[in-house]
């Protein structure tokens, strides 16, 4: 259990840690991350992709579309939250009286 | 007659035999029956192999056909995957229970005639609510209760419908209809609730993280897709689940979203991917159709991988909450990466199984011009790829150190999700192994240059949101309320209100019914009372001996009044 002691010190932590874990490789896979998301656009210029409702073949409508439905369905779980979220021993404390 | 052993029956036999054998023999039970009952499947020709009559009906325990075989292979290669997975961890009669679950699974997939279809129905509800309550806890037994209340109330709504049908029309065929009269819904409504369909989803994300780590992976195979074989039997092209596959949908990622318990996020994935197949379904198309069952198949094992590597999280940590763990890949690499493999198929990435049978569905809704079908799905798929295909492996395994440093799967735990995620990736590699199996003839390409394309900008800019978005998505110590709060809450106050009210009104009445009593007593001492001071004397007014001259005086009263009164008259 010596990551327990290790986590809280960031020499520590770059130096012993997994490779995943350092700051260095995490830049390096944003990065990495960034030229793959811009690729996964420019490819459709070699790849023409046939929309089925005309829209849909736009060039980078894909990542458009997935980006905004993420944003769109996180804003919306997060607003659902603040109604439907409760103290995990909810139900627990309802039931024991 | 037949040549071959009905499958459910060889399964069921092996979960019979679980219980007596010991060591290497039960390990050999556990391993081969399913493998028997695999070899069984596919012994079953096309159409009826065995009928008899029972109450003047005709009895069709075994019917063969493309879609039931694949369903019934599923089942079994499940068996034997969850088998593998749990046999030196589980308890002997979970193990026992989840074959006779199975078994059940496989009797639903062959049932020619709805009363057979009924049998193994609540074969399935009996001993699935025995894998729950094989989670020990009291939390898994209360869970397992409100589990088999759900169940049993779907069984008799079915029940409800079969019987209708069976009066109206004097078949019990299992053949398609439409939702069009009372029998026929209820029928609709019983199978839906096994699907885990609005408004009654929330049994599954209740019961299912309850169980054990073994048994979960167990449950989240047969009862939903036992249910999406039913709709695909009784109800293709029924419009209506077009709308309900939609909402299960949704409501899957969004309450994914909010969800803490790493086992429940997978379960509300579930009804989000049974809400694929739902819609497909719903579209009805041979296109559809395909691509429901498919989808169905790949969908059991990329889910029942992500319960094992889920699995295995919880039963060496004992830690079920994503904000207790964390950076796990640390001495869990292969857990690790066998979940990463399952979170990319349930996504949908291209060169896994989810990719070559979800976009089956899109394609179907593309093909009959259902527009606002196709983006909502296509927006689902970006959402599945956010609360399963990330979040489910970035909270468990990276997310931060959690200090905790357990050891990687059992070797038979290993092995198990292994060779599911070799089939995650066969099935997306190689889909026409899995298309030359499906119900109808696949002209249908997954590996377009336009889709691949689409799908990874999709998935990949979700991927984008997902991390920009983090400090949105902050894990809290929470659960969120379901439509079960109305039961378990709303139905619950309200019988604990009628309950105090009527004890109330009981107690009330008694003490008005004894000062009644009272009262009465003390009246009937005035007039008529004996001695109950205990002096010999008598008190009451009537009950008294009054001397003889005052009844002279009275009567002599009384005449006269009566003379005066009649010459005044």
């Amino acid at each position: 259990m010596s990551g327990t002691d290790d986590r809280n010190d960031p020499m520590n932590q770059s130096k012993d840690d997994a490779w995943l874990a350092r700051p260095s490789s995490i830049r390096l896979l944003w990065r990495v991350f960034a030229l793959v998301l811009v690729v996964s656009v420019a490819v459709q210029l070699l790849f023409n992709v046939k929309g089925y409702f005309g829209v849909d073949g736009w060039l980078g409508f894909g990542a458009v579309f997935g980006f905004l439905s993420c944003l769109a369905m996180v804003l919306f779980a997060k607003a659902l939250g603040w109604i439907l979220k409760r103290n995990e021993d909810y139900y627990r404390e309802r039931e024991r009286d | 007659m037949i040549d071959f052993l009905p499958p459910a029956l060889i399964l069921l036999l092996g979960a019979l035999l679980i219980g007596p054998t010991r060591g290497a023999l039960r390990t050999a039970v556990v391993l081969l029956t399913p493998l028997l009952t695999l070899a069984a499947v596919w012994q079953v020709p096309d159409g009826v192999s065995l009928t008899f009559q029972f109450l003047q009906y005709p009895i069709e325990p075994i019917e063969g056909s493309p879609v039931r075989r694949l369903f019934a292979t599923i089942f079994a290669l499940m068996a034997f995957g969850g088998g593998l997975y749990a046999y030196r961890q589980a308890k002997w009669f979970e193990l026992a229970a989840a074959y006779a679950y199975a078994a059940g699974a496989i009797g639903v997939s062959f049932a020619g005639d709805l009363i057979t279809l009924f049998l193994f129905w609540e074969l399935m509800a009996l001993f699935s609510t025995v894998v729950v309550w094989c989670g020990g806890t009291p939390g898994a037994r209360a869970a397992g209760i409100r589990y088999a209340v759900m169940h049993l109330l779907g069984g008799v709504i079915l029940k409800v419908g079969i019987e209708g049908v069976m009066v109206h029309t004097g078949s019990i065929e299992v053949q398609p209809m439409l939702a069009d009269t009372f029998d026929h819904w209820m029928i609709l409504v019983g199978i839906l609730i096994n699907a885990a369909a609005p408004p009654v989803s929330a049994w599954l994300s209740d019961a299912y993280p309850r169980s054990s780590p073994t048994g979960s992976v167990f449950l989240s195979a047969f009862t939903t897709k036992t249910a999406v074989l039913a709709l695909i039997l009784l109800f293709p092209g029924e419009p209506v689940l077009i709308g309900i596959g939609l909402f299960m949908v949704m409501y899957g990622i969004i309450y994914a979203l909010l969800e803490n318990d790493i086992r429940r996020i997978l379960a509300f994935s579930i009804v989000n991917q049974v809400g694929f197949m739902v819609c497909a379904i719903g579209i009805g198309t041979q296109m559809a159709i395909n691509g429901a069952a498919a989808h169905a198949f790949a969908h059991i094992i990329y889910k029942a991988l992500l319960f094992m590597s889920a699995g295995v999280v919880v039963y060496r940590t004992g830690k079920n909450r994503c904000s207790d763990v964390g950076g796990l890949f640390r001495t869990m690499p292969l857990t690790a990466v066998c979940g990463i493999v399952g979170a990319l198929a349930i996504s949908g990435f291209p060169l896994t199984s989810g990719f070559t049978t979800k976009t089956m569905i899109s394609q179907a809704a593309a093909n009959e011009s259902l527009v606002w079908v196709y983006f909502l799905l296509a927006a689902a798929s970006a959402g599945v790829f956010l609360h399963a295909g990330i979040k489910f492996p970035w909270f468990v395994f990276f997310q931060r150190d959690s200090g905790l440093r357990p050891k990687d799967a059992p070797w038979n735990m290993a092995v198990a999700m292994v060779f599911f995620a070799a089939l995650c990736i066969l099935f997306g590699v190689a889909p026409q192994l899995l298309y030359a199996y499906l119900p109808y003839p696949v002209e249908y390409e997954a590996y377009t240059a336009s889709k691949v394309v689409f799908y990874l900008q999709l998935l990949l800019f979700s991927g984008l949101a997902f991390f920009l978005l983090l400090p949105l998505m902050k894990r809290t110590e929470t659960i969120s309320l379901d439509t079960d709060w109305l039961w378990r809450v709303v139905l619950q106050g309200s019988a604990r209100g009628v309950h105090a009210f009527l004890t109330g009104l009981g107690r009330g009445l008694s003490a008005r019914l004894s000062r009644l009593g009272l009262y009465l007593s003390r009246r009937g001492r005035h007039y008529f009372g004996l001695n109950s001071e205990g002096d010999r004397q008598i008190h009451g007014i009537f009950a008294r001996a009054w001397p003889i001259g005052t009844t002279a005086l009275w009567i002599a009263v009384l005449l006269t009044a009566y003379v005066f009164f009649y010459y005044l008259a």
